[in-house]
């Protein structure tokens, strides 16, 4: 089933859904769209109205716009939050503001890095910030995720990933990883969500690195996932076995680790998955015995597939959000998709 | 299109009067224009507000924003259109793109329902009226493009021709359905007070069958002249037309028509219809006759219309070329012999004259933007249909106009990126004016900046990336963050740019006396190669290292490399000795004999130098006091080093 496209007069720099409490079996039907590069920039709120009114299954409502405000600046990330607070120059340069790339949030905490290389803890009730580590980086501090509740994971434009402990009073990472060979920059990352020690970037030569923080230097396998910068990475919530990559190239790719040879190819288009991976060797004394197909190195048994979900080229994809089985991108195209029928 | 052939129109941009007369200064832009005022007075006393600098821009449409889906949409539609391929049979190609014609006009269509939504729905009254402004452009401009795909595009022969014509009408006047679904509704529709003219409006389209319906509730009423009704129902029932995908030929269809039409006229002669002056009315116009045709020209209200009901029933089987000797006398006609055509009428004209580059010119002139003309100009150079009408610029027409409309995306702040792809299919001059271009977006975020390189490396202009690498290099110097201007300068391969960073670390060091950013410094991989003095700085950085972890001997070993090799500048060679000292100074030797003469060769060279005389005598006395200490350590370290490698172990 093809995505709907709803044009909106703004490019879309980051799409989120809003969380859906976690024990009803609902989809999710409300988003977030925040908008760059225009004079005045807005953050917009869409509903995507009844699903359960069609017997024939299609859903082929187009988003409407519920209420949006204005922004300063380009939107550069969302959150959902349920409290609404203005933090002013938490970012900055010695003479100018300097853009803040990232927040993420782990209620009632948020962490946001920026480009001026600092890393700042907030508490989303209190308006002092609550530690901020100057610093942090000598360059441009892409992404940033909680790996646990005390400790968030960076990637900066030198390829590396840092891992932070907020119970350490020092100001310097517990943790550095990066890749032996070119620095190239690392734009997004993401934690797997059963199992906190796999982690997921992307960067600016669109390659897909899977790492093991507890293990080494290297990434565990890498992935030439995109022909150009990979802006968003996101593990599927619910079912981890689901990974969703979108990048400048225009593609919005969906990354399905399959154990068992009987599965069919979804491969699209003659596009070839290359999977290098290195020896998957599980730890001594792991808890549980199953091994993440993620980190098990044999390509024979676990493969890797790739599905374009988008109908056809287009503009940069600039962010993606994937909940249950729906699926929110927004493109320079000034086009958001909403896909409601994930294969997952 | 040297000579200008319409008096351009004045337009009232700045009110002069506030400006307490003083002299104008103006300068054109890429697609506005700067006025400011100037020093000079025109009269009375020089006043004492500071200047203002006004920018006027020539096109507002591209910042509506129900406007923008239109150039979104489009966009899309056009990397399509390029995308086709050359060697695909020409029928196949056709349907393609009159299939790509429609889907602009849906996109039209789309953006006209939403302005008139918001027309309907908003409370001021200038925006009101400009949205309204706007749904009448895009229905004028949806109205030249279907006749563009009729004649050129879909380039349909004798006999369909009229059927497409037909459909044109029939699309751009449809209050007849409303009026039409009124009528049947009411209650009793044969009494109602636009029966007659929802008939008639019926059947000045062409629309036998719906008009038959419509009159069949007049005739249930009226018993006696039921018989005049049937007459009539019967000569629309065998009105024929022409079915192209049927069996009939044109010469057949024709003398079909004829036959119908003689019997039409025989109805007329024999005044069967004289009892009732609508049902008389209609059977005039069944024939064709011109003055009736005239006296409903409240129904037609256009002069295409008229046109191509005339064509309907007087020439059905009307080829393409006798098209322009109709349309222009229907239009003397209808408009009368004071009346002036105007401007949209004129291009309807020249389209039914197939005269394509007077429609190009016309609508250029008449639109305020270049969106329509370069679209359309675009389409009908992909159906091979413009000659190749060289400009004197050298490119052609259809390259001049896309050159046009994507410059005025340009300088939109948000559009720009549209304008790229647009710039990537025109093969002349497209890539000269993206390089200049493309250099003037400004660059607030990096994330921007990013997109903007992609861009430019994606079509390797080499020298674009090295000086947007060199802008968002010097911000982040400025701002110190010298991690970021290192990975920029990276990114452009500019060696000189990581000259500059690594002095920068050099100077930090010397000033500081420790390193700052060693998470950058330690972890340096092969971008260190990229220049000699970033080269010199990871490894100094590294010798550091050793140092700290007390792996003397191979500190040493880097140390006398550094400066053997000639990585180091001269000017750190002091620096470096002064390293060495404490290495010397240790219990243990560690340079051997051979390296040490080395660094003495080293000292030795560095004082031959010419002194710099600017030195103060402070500045001699420490440095002939360093250059002593570095001698006596260097012998010291030279006897104990003879001693341990004379020493046979026993």
């Amino acid at each position: 089933m093809d995505p709907t496209a709803k044009y909106i007069s703004q490019k879309i720099s980051r799409t989120r859904w809003r969380p859906v409490p976690a024990g009803l079996l609902q989809q999710p039907e409300v988003f977030a769209a925040g908008s760059w590069d225009n004079e005045s920039n807005r953050v917009s709120i869409w509903s995507l109205g009844d699903n359960d009114s069609d017997t024939d299954g299609e859903f082929d409502e187009e988003p409407r716009l519920l209420c949006d405000s204005e922004h300063d600046g380009d939107v550069m990330d969302l959150q959902a939050l349920s409290l609404a607070h203005v933090w002013e120059r938490a970012h900055r340069y010695s003479c100018d503001n300097a853009p803040c790339t990232a927040v993420v949030c782990r209620s009632p905490e948020l962490v946001s890095v920026g480009e001026d290389g600092r890393v700042i803890l907030y508490k989303a009730d209190q308006t002092e910030v609550v530690r901020v580590i100057e610093n942090a980086d000598s360059s441009t501090i892409h992404a940033v995720t909680f790996l646990r509740t005390t400790e968030v994971l960076t990637v900066n434009s030198i390829g590396q990933l840092k891992m932070w402990d907020f119970r350490q009073q020092s100001d310097s990472p517990a943790q550095i990883l990066s890749l032996t060979g070119d620095r190239v920059p690392l734009h997004c990352v993401d934690k797997h969500p059963n199992q906190q020690h796999i982690v997921a970037t992307g960067g600016q030569d669109g390659m897909l690195c899977i790492w093991d923080v507890r293990q080494g230097n290297t990434p565990f396998s890498l992935i030439e996932a995109h022909s150009a910068e990979m802006w968003e990475v996101h593990f599927h919530p619910s079912n981890p076995n689901h990974l969703f990559t979108c990048s400048e190239d225009g593609s919005l790719l969906h990354w399905e680790t399959t154990s068992g040879s009987d599965m069919s190819t979804l491969l699209q288009r003659g596009w070839n998955s290359r999977v290098v991976s290195h020896s998957g060797v599980p730890l001594a004394g792991e808890d549980d015995s199953v091994v993440s197909s993620w980190l098990a190195g044999d390509s024979s048994k676990n493969r890797l597939e790739a599905t374009h979900m988008l109908p056809s080229q287009t503009l940069s994809v600039n962010s993606l959000d994937v909940l249950e089985q729906c699926l929110v991108c927004g493109t320079d195209g000034e086009a958001v998709y909403v896909h409601r029928q994930l294969p997952v | 299109m040297e000579e200008v052939d319409v008096e351009p129109s004045t337009t009232v941009t700045v009110d002069l009067y506030s400006l307490s007369c003083k002299h104008l200064g103006f300068e054109w832009g890429p697609g506005d224009l700067l006025v400011y005022e100037t020093n000079y007075k025109l009269q009375g006393p020089r006043s004492a507000s500071s200047p203002s600098v006004h920018v006027v821009r020539r096109d507002e449409d591209i910042c509506s924003p129900i406007l923008r889906k239109l150039f979104n949409e489009s966009h899309l539609i056009f990397v399509g259109l390029q995308k086709i391929k050359e060697d695909v049979p020409s029928k196949n190609k056709k349907s393609q793109f009159v299939s790509i014609s429609k889907n602009y006009r849906s996109v039209i269509r789309a953006c006209m329902e939403e302005l008139q939504q918001n027309a309907v729905s908003t409370q001021e009254g200038s925006l009101a009226s400009q949205y309204g402004d706007q749904v009448s452009i895009l229905l004028a401009i949806e109205l030249i493009w279907n006749l563009c795909e009729v004649l050129f595009i879909d380039a349909a022969p004798a006999g369909s021709l009229l059927l497409h014509l037909l459909d044109w009408v029939r699309l751009h006047k449809s209050d007849v359905d409303t009026r039409a679904r009124e009528v049947l509704q009411s209650d009793s529709p044969a009494q109602h007070q636009s029966y007659w003219d929802v008939v008639i409006s019926l059947v000045l389209q062409g629309r036998t069958d719906e008009a038959r319906q419509v009159l069949s509730k007049q005739a249930s009423l009226r018993a006696e002249s039921s018989s005049v009704f049937k007459r009539m129902d019967v000569l629309l029932q065998n009105m024929p037309i022409f079915n192209p995908a049927g069996t009939q030929t044109l010469t057949e269809f024709d003398v079909k028509w004829r036959h119908w039409h003689e019997e039409c006229d025989r109805c007329l002669q024999d005044n069967t219809f004289a009892s009732n002056r609508h049902l008389e009315t209609i059977c005039k116009i069944l024939v064709g006759d011109e003055d009736t045709l005239l006296e409903q020209r409240e129904l037609l209200s256009t002069w295409y219309h008229f046109l191509v009901t005339r064509l309907l029933f007087t020439h059905p089987t009307i080829k393409p070329p006798d098209l322009h000797y109709y349309a222009q006398s229907s239009m003397n006609m209808f408009l009368g012999p004071r009346a002036s055509p105007e401007p949209l009428d004129i291009i309807l004209l020249s389209a039914f004259e197939f005269d394509l580059h007077q429609v190009i010119k016309d609508c250029s002139i008449a639109l305020n933007n270049w969106w329509f003309v370069a679209h359309l100009t675009d389409l009908l150079d992909h159906c091979k249909l413009l000659q190749s009408h060289n400009l004197h610029f050298g490119s052609n027409l259809r390259e001049f106009l896309v050159l046009e409309y994507a410059s005025g995306l340009f300088t939109h702040h948000s559009l720009w990126q549209l304008a790229v792809d647009y710039f990537d299919h025109c093969p002349e001059f497209g890539r000269v004016y993206l390089e200049l271009q493309i250099e003037r977006v400004p660059l607030d975020t990096e994330r921007k900046a990013i997109k903007v390189l992609r861009i430019c490396e994606d079509r390797q202009m080499s020298e674009q990336v090295r000086s947007i690498c060199k802008i968002m290099a010097k911000r982040a110097l400025r701002n110190n963050r010298l991690g970021s201007a290192l990975s920029w300068s990276i990114r452009a391969k500019d060696a000189a740019f990581a000259t500059l960073i690594s002095e920068r670390f050099l100077q930090d060091y010397s000033n500081k006396g420790f390193f700052t950013d060693l998470d950058l410094l330690d972890n340096l991989g092969p971008a260190m190669l990229l220049s000699d003095r970033l080269t010199f700085l990871g490894k100094y950085r590294e010798f550091h290292r050793l140092y700290g972890e007390k792996r003397f001997s191979e500190a040493a070993r880097l140390l006398l490399s550094l400066m053997t090799a000639k990585i180091a500048p001269r000017s750190l060679w002091m620096t470096l000795l002064t390293d060495a000292l404490p290495l010397l100074e240790q219990k243990e030797v560690i340079f051997s004999v051979d390296q040490t003469y080395e660094l003495m060769s080293c000292l030795e060279e560095l004082n031959l130098g010419t002194k710099d005389s600017n030195q103060t005598d402070q500045d001699e006395d420490i440095e002939s006091t360093k250059t002593e200490l570095l001698r006596l350590a260097l012998a010291r370290n030279l006897a104990m080093a003879i001693v341990k490698e004379g020493t046979i172990e026993t």
